[in-house]
Formats: structure tokens, sequence, C-alpha cells
């Protein structure tokens, strides 16, 4: 049997970098096969050039035994390639048949009409195949992110696809959906399917892999079978150096109270509540994460603190003081710094020099402004300073935002609002979408910023991250916070199911509310 | 370092040098298809153009429209689109000229009431836009095209019947007396060169114009409000959770934009016709956002959109008289360079983009230096 894939010296270059180094990669028939690496180690370039969105500049090519160049996805799907990207493409207003009959729809006569009862056919002929079970007549947009991702697989499988590519398909689950997940995935192995997929969660691989290819700084370093491997063996493989691990010290938190939020509550545009009634305390020195599957009322929870959404009831106060009220530039000038979840959104001005930017939510205060004037040197001087002890990696401090990657990027914003001395940090998601290098240097000024006696709120869906770097875990499950969690007793199984209201009976007590514990 | 300056000043001029000369090869095309000789006709605008008195008059309409495109761009630079300067400007000069020709007041004081007026009718003007936008969500390009046909259709055709001055003999409101005219600039150019002939007069708003592009950019570019503004315009939502009120940027932008636009009619009322009239020159508002475009929104690339805009108006006027091609191409060009220099900037943008992509990419793999070489050359 030929192997379904087989890349041999390929090499991808883009202005000032190589992204794909001389790559070989063999798939065999019917293998589930992991590729792994960091951020930026040239994964998504490489899935690229599998699916016909970029042709490699060098290289060779071989699907089920004969060579081919691929000009398009639909050169792709044309030879049984199939892609299932990391963000869903699904209209939320269609049923899951139409949305999978989306693009190549059936048709009954020359007027166009679709064939619906060929369609049910052969999306039911599908599932059954592949063992892949969800209502063909459910509305996409009352589905949960598991049943979404299902959705898009079958989409793929109804095109005829034999070879599916998964881009980090666990990054959007919580661990009862990944385990979903896999059983469809050892379903569709059983029944042929070849299946390659990114990732880098390396238990995750380890857990589902047969063969496992590293890849590192664009070059393909090494393809072991996860029997012979350990978590740490993949990691040095991935990083060339130790994994770094969240892990904070002894507790500093103390008695004094930073940021304290009672009873709040946050209506969405339909008037419900999309915080509800919330009240925690923070205190110097202590970080407190918040887990909870995205859309819970963790932005919601946030806004409200740094000041860009009104509660509607409740109060939040900075100390001794009741900033309910107050604009976001007095609490920013107050004290509260802010990592936005999204850097792109809330963070930078991608467009403005990175002196600029280093400016953002600070530009009232010195080294920033004199007066009413903007100080371009001051703001020159702390942007070099940030440079320095935040490792951003740029050429000077007048290039623009979007040229720098999302680490440096990340640390940049890490920097300014670290830098400027806060009573209060609110970190959204701080290493969301950066390697692993540049993740260890964010735990780090977190962990020293904490030491410092910096109160910190801390939202992440990373379970590691949050048990590692939190002295409290606080779960939001539809806009409530169900439990308050011990990290050092807590799972992240236990998360999960707290997370996807599994489990509703969270240790709500007074004890674990003060929390200075 | 030496070569990626020049490549910076290369993609910084190399933009509106190619759309000036796509204008031109277009243009030419269109003369050769309406039967005149392109070369000739060129010819005679680049001669007129090099007369004492065209300069005069390319620098007088240069001016308002300098002004003009200050306005837009203060609204550009906030992602406002701020159409209304031409309702603004227009009812701004009205009222300043009404009340001009009202009041007899010392010299200083008359004018200075007169820009009062001009300024604070423009501001309030652009204001109500933006209150419909802060207040009710109405996006500003409407609201501002609704104000402009409200203005110029409505309140003033309403209103001049008002004031008409039936003593006189012209269509329009009250001449302004002399102690509320400015003087014009002759005498200084006379230092300079040789006297004017009669009837050409520098305009001193000229000096205005330059205070306002001074103004405009400290204070976008170095004063802390001026942060505020571009960050909105950069990423609003960023901006925001820096602390940057949006709504209150939104009111500035407006107000500040309007006050310039303001000023826009006062060459005519100060320098020129001294009345508002039926004859009252229309279109600089339009004009000012080609300005501010061809400008990219910086002060110095407004001036030179301005007085480029300047000398192609001036020149229509020779081609009628020499009937070397028809005066209209003068718009066609206009339009054209315009067009092409949106494109062009675009362009340039890319490349920009990817340029300072590669030098970051750079700093962080450091690749081998020939590799970045070939990527920035």
């Amino acid at each position: 049997m030929p192997t379904a894939i087989e890349l041999k010296g390929i090499t991808k270059r883009f202005p000032g970098v190589i992204a794909n180094d001389d790559v070989n990669l063999t798939v065999e028939q019917g293998e589930i096969h992991a590729i792994c690496g960091e951020n930026g180690a040239g994964k998504s370039t490489l899935m690229k050039i599998l699916y016909g969105m970029q042709p490699p500049d060098e290289g060779t090519m071989t699907v089920n035994g004969d060579e081919v160049r691929l000009g398009s996805p639909s050169d792709a799907i044309e030879l049984g390639i199939g892609m299932v990207h990391q963000h869903f493409m699904l209209a939320d207003q269609l049923t899951v048949l139409e949305n999978v009959i989306l693009g190549s729809e059936p048709v009954k006569d020359a007027l166009g009409r679709l064939d619906f009862k060929e369609a049910r056919a052969h999306f039911d002929e599908v599932g059954e195949a592949y063992g892949l079970t969800i209502d063909p007549d459910d509305l996409v947009e009352t589905l949960e992110v598991g049943e979404r991702q299902r959705v898009e697989i079958i989409k793929v499988l109804y095109r005829g696809a034999q070879i599916l590519i998964l881009d980090e398909p666990t990054a959007v689950l919580v661990p009862q959906e990944v385990e979903e997940l896999f059983r469809n995935m050892r379903e569709l192995k059983a029944n042929g399917a070849t299946i390659l997929f990114i990732d880098h969660k390396l238990d995750e691989v380890l857990a589902i892999a047969d063969r496992i290819t590293v890849i590192r700084r664009g070059k393909t370093v090494a393809t072991v079978d996860p029997g012979d491997v350990t978590a740490d063996d993949l990691a040095e493989l991935m990083v060339g150096s130790e994994l770094p691990q969240p892990d904070t010290t002894e507790s500093t938190v103390t008695d004094r109270v930073a940021l304290s939020v009672s009873g709040v509550t946050v209506l969405d545009d339909n008037e419900r509540p999309i915080v509800d009634d919330v009240t925690l305390d923070i205190h110097e020195g202590e970080i407190l994460g918040i887990a909870g599957v995205e859309g819970n009322g963790q932005h919601q929870l946030v806004s409200a603190i740094v000041g860009t959404a009104h509660p509607s009831s409740g109060t939040v106060s900075l100390s001794a003081d009741d900033i309910t009220q107050w604009p976001v530039r007095l609490r920013r000038e107050a004290g509260i710094a802010y990592v936005p979840q999204d850097r792109h959104h809330e963070g930078l001005l991608l467009d403005a020099p990175l002196w600029e930017n280093a400016a953002l939510g600070h530009q009232t205060k010195p080294p920033f402004s004199k007066g009413i004037w903007v100080d371009r040197a001051g703001s020159h001087r702390r942007t070099e300073e940030i440079r320095e002890i935040y490792d951003v990696r740029t050429p000077n401090v007048d290039v623009s935002a979007h040229a720098l990657s999302g680490g440096n990027q990340q640390k940049l914003i890490l920097g300014r609002e670290i830098t400027s001395e806060p009573r209060l940090l609110i970190a959204s998601h701080p290493t969301r979408g950066i390697d692993v290098g540049a993740q260890a240097a964010v735990w780090d000024h977190l962990r020293r910023a904490r030491r410092d006696g910096l109160a910190t709120l801390l939202i992440s869906a990373d379970l590691d991250e949050l048990i590692g770097l939190s002295d409290r875990i606080a779960v939001m499950f539809r806009g409530r916070l169900v439990a308050f969690l011990d990290p050092n007793d807590v799972t992240p199984r236990d998360l999960g199911a707290y997370m996807t209201g599994a489990r509703l009976d969270g240790t709500m007590g007074a004890d674990a509310q003060g929390g200075a514990s | 370092m030496n070569q990626s300056l020049t490549r910076r000043i290369l993609l910084a001029v190399g933009a509106p040098v190619a759309a000036v000369v796509f204008a031109v090869t277009l243009s030419s095309i269109f003369l050769l298809i309406a039967g005149s000789n392109p070369l000739q006709a060129y010819g005679d605008m680049l001669e007129n153009a090099s007369r004492l008195e065209t300069f005069v008059d390319i620098i007088n309409r240069a001016t308002p429209l300098y002004i003009s495109g200050i306005a837009a761009a203060i609204g550009f630079r906030m992602n406002l689109f701020n159409i209304g300067v031409e309702g603004q400007y227009l009812l701004a000069a009205f009222f300043a000229a009404v009340v001009g020709g009202a009041v007899e007041l010392p010299p200083v004081l008359h004018v200075g009431l007169i820009f009062f007026v001009a300024v604070s009718v423009g501001a309030s003007y652009a204001g109500v836009a933006g209150v419909l936008k802060v207040s009710r969500g109405i996006n500003e390009v409407i609201a501002t095209i609704m104000l402009n046909f409200i203005a110029i259709g409505g309140i003033i055709a309403w209103l001049a019947v008002e004031f008409l001055d039936r003593e006189g003999a012209s269509t329009g409101t009250k001449e302004i007396a002399e102690s509320g005219r400015l003087p014009d600039l002759n005498g200084v150019l006379e230092i300079f060169t040789r006297e004017i002939t009669k009837g050409r007069e520098l305009t001193s708003i000229l000096i205005i114009a330059v205070l306002v592009g001074i103004g405009y950019h400290l204070f976008i570019n170095r004063t802390r409000v001026g942060f505020d503004f571009r960050a909105s315009g950069f990423n609003p939502l960023a901006a925001r959770a820096g602390g940057v009120p949006p709504k209150k940027m939104i009111m500035y932008a407006m107000l500040l934009s309007g006050a310039c636009a303001g000023l826009v009619g006062m060459v005519e009322i100060l320098s020129e016709s001294h009345k508002y009239d039926d004859g009252f020159v229309r279109g600089l508002g339009f004009l000012g956002i080609a300005v501010a475009l061809l400008g990219r929104n910086h002060p110095g690339g407004i001036a030179v959109a301005a007085l480029l805009f300047g000398f192609l108006d001036s020149s229509s006027g020779i081609l009628q008289i020499t009937g070397s091609a028809t005066p209209e191409i003068v718009q066609i060009m206009q339009g054209i360079i315009v067009l092409a220099a949106v494109v062009a900037y675009e362009v340039v943008n890319r490349i920009k983009v990817r340029d300072e992509a590669s030098a970051a990419a750079a700093a962080i793999e450091r690749t081998p230096s020939d590799e970045l070489e070939g990527a920035s050359s």
C-alpha cells in the first residue's frame, strides 16, 4: 500500500524568514500522525502547503504514490485531502445539513433546486461510515463547540476526503470534548481515514497519535513513536531545551484587599445577565485565576473592572475607593493595568510605532507625557527599557506594532502594563497564541510582579497555566462564579467538570472566598 | 542603513509622483482623443504658472483648499468622514458676512469678530453631526451630507433673502466695511520681487493657513489629546481600553474640524469679495477631502496637494484663453490624480509593511545577512 502523503525537501521562504526548511514527512495510510512544534515553528505554513493554499519553493509532494503539485485547495480536495481549520467556518443561521452541503450542493434539476433527499442520504452514509453522530436538522448556533467541530469534520468527509488535516483541533475544547474528539478520531481511523493533526499539547499528542513528527525552526527534527518517548522528551525536541512549567513558589498573599468586586451583574444586549451577581476579592501579592469555557462572562467581568462595561448592579472597589462610576481613564490612572484577551482588538495600535503602543493606557502619566505634551524622548526611553527587560525582539522601537510576532507583541503589552507599577493587573489569556519561550517569560514576569505585591486577576483557557500560577481559582459558568478551588488539590479533570456545568456544587464557603490561605 | 533610508524616501515621494505621472499620461490620451495637442496645453499651463501674477493666484486658490484639507484631515485621523466641510464653511461664511456687514467696529476687533463668528458657526454646525453620532449613533457621513443640504439649500437660501443688501447694487449680503477687511500681502511679496499688477492681491489668510497647519501638526503629533485622537483613529477599542473616552473624542474631532471649516471661506470674506452672494465660491469642502487624501493627512503633504490643485484650477483659465485644450481637462486631471494616489499609497503601504515585517523577523531569527538584504533591496 503506498504512503498517504510523502513530503521530500519542502522549503518555503518568506521575506526575511524561512518558514519551512527541508521538511521531510511520511504519513502512512490509516494512521494518526501528529505534527508538533512551537508557535512559529512552521506548522501552519506546512499545513497550507499540504492543502494547496501556498506552493512550496522547493521539494516534492506525493499523495497515494503519485507526485502532485497543488495549485489550490480544490486540487487538494480532489485528491481526497480535507482540512478542518482551527477557527470554524460555519453559518450559524443554517442547519447542520445545510452547512455540510454548502459549496457542494446536490441539485435536482436544471433549475438548480437543491436535492435535500440526496444530501440527507449522503450525510447519513458518511455519519454511519465514520461513526459520527449529530442531528442534521439542528441549527448550528445551538451547538456546542465540540459539536461544531464535528460538523466541520463531517463537512470534509462529505466531500470525499480520505486524508484529514486537523489544525489545532483541541485548542477550543474542554477536556470532556477532547475525549469525545479523540473517540471520533479513532473511529475515523478504524474506518480507513488518515489523519494529520497539529497540536502542541504534548499529553494529547501522546494519547492519540500513532506517530509524531516534531518541527523546530522550520525543520523536521524527528519522527517518533509515542511509545518510545515521554512528554519531556518531546518538549525537548520541540524547544531544544527544558519545558517551562508554570509553578508558583510559596505564597506571597497578604491580607490587604486590592480589588473587591461585590454583587456585580452585567446585562447583555438582550437585558440578560451575562455576569450574574459576582463577588470576589483579590489581595495584594495574590493571583486569582478564573477558569471557564469562553463566553461564560469572563470578558464582561473584566470589562466591568476595567470600566469599558457598566454593571447594572453591584460595586467595584480598588483598595478603599468605590470605582464603580469611574471612567476608564481614572481607573487606569489609579493603577489598574490590563492585558486584554485579544491583543489586536484591545491591546495595540497596530499601525502605530512601538513607542506609541508602549504609551497606550498610560499616556497621561510620565514618562509618556509632560503637561499637555507628549514626551517623545521619555516614551522612547521607557520603550527601550521595556524592550530590554521584557526581551521584545525588534530592530528598533520605531517600527509599527504589526511587524512584531505575536509573542513579542504580548511581551510589549505585558511590559508596558507591569512597568506602570499598577496596583491591580488584569491578565486575560496572557500567553494565548505565543510560543513556549515567550510563554515562560510571561509566567516569570507575572510571578515576579506577584512577589512584589501586585494583585493579579488571571483569566486563562490554559488550565496548566491557571493551576500553576494561581493562589486561588474561581470557576465561571454562565455568568456566575460556581466554585472557588485550591490549585494545590485540583486536577484539570475537576476543573473541566465545573467549567462545563457537569458539577455545580462548588466550595462556595466564606473560607474559600476570603482565600488568604 | 543608508540604502534603507533612500528606499524610505523613494517610497514616501514615489506614490504621489507616480500618481501625477499617471494622471498626466491619461489626460494626454483624453486630450489627443479630443483633438488637442497635449504638449502645447501643458506648455501653456507651465508658462502661465511661471508668471508672478499666476503665482499669487495659485497661492490664493491653494489657501482655502489647504484649510479645507486640514479640516477633512482632522476627521480622517479619527476615522471620521466629515463630508460636511462644504456646508460648514458656507454657513460660517454666510453668518460671518452678515454679522461683519451689520456692525462697525475698530479694525482689529471687527476682523476678530468675523473670525469668531465663522469659527463658532463652523464648529457648532459640525457639532450637530457629532451630537447625532454620539447620542444616537447616526453615521457622520449620512448626517453631514444631510446637513450640507440643510445649510446650503435651507438656511442660507432662506436667510439670504432676509439679509439682502437692498441699498447697494449687489445681490448678496451687505458689503463689509474697510475696518472688517484684511490688508493684502503684496507689500511683503514686493520686498522680494517686483511690483505686482493691480488686481492681484496675495491674501493674508495665507498666514492663518500656515498657523492652522502648524497648529494641526503640533496638536496631532505632539499633544496628549492629539495622541488620544490618533489612538482612537488607529483602533477605537484599544484606545477605549487605554482610557480614551470615545464619545468625547468624536465631539472634539467634529468641533475642531468644523472650526477649521469655518475658516475656509475667510479668503473670500476678508480678502476678496467681502460679502456673501450668489457667486460665492462653492465646492471647496469637497475639494478639501481630495486634497487631504492626496496629502495623506500630513500637514506638509496637504500643502503640496493644495498647491497642485491651486495650480490646476488656475490653469483652467489660461487654457480657455489660449484655446489649446478644453479647461475641463483640469477637473479630469484632479480626479485621476486623487484616484491614482489612493491606489499608489496602498501599494507603497504594503511594501512598507512587508519591509518592517522582514526587519522584525530578522531581529528574531537572526537569519544570515545576505538573505535579508535580498529581501529589503
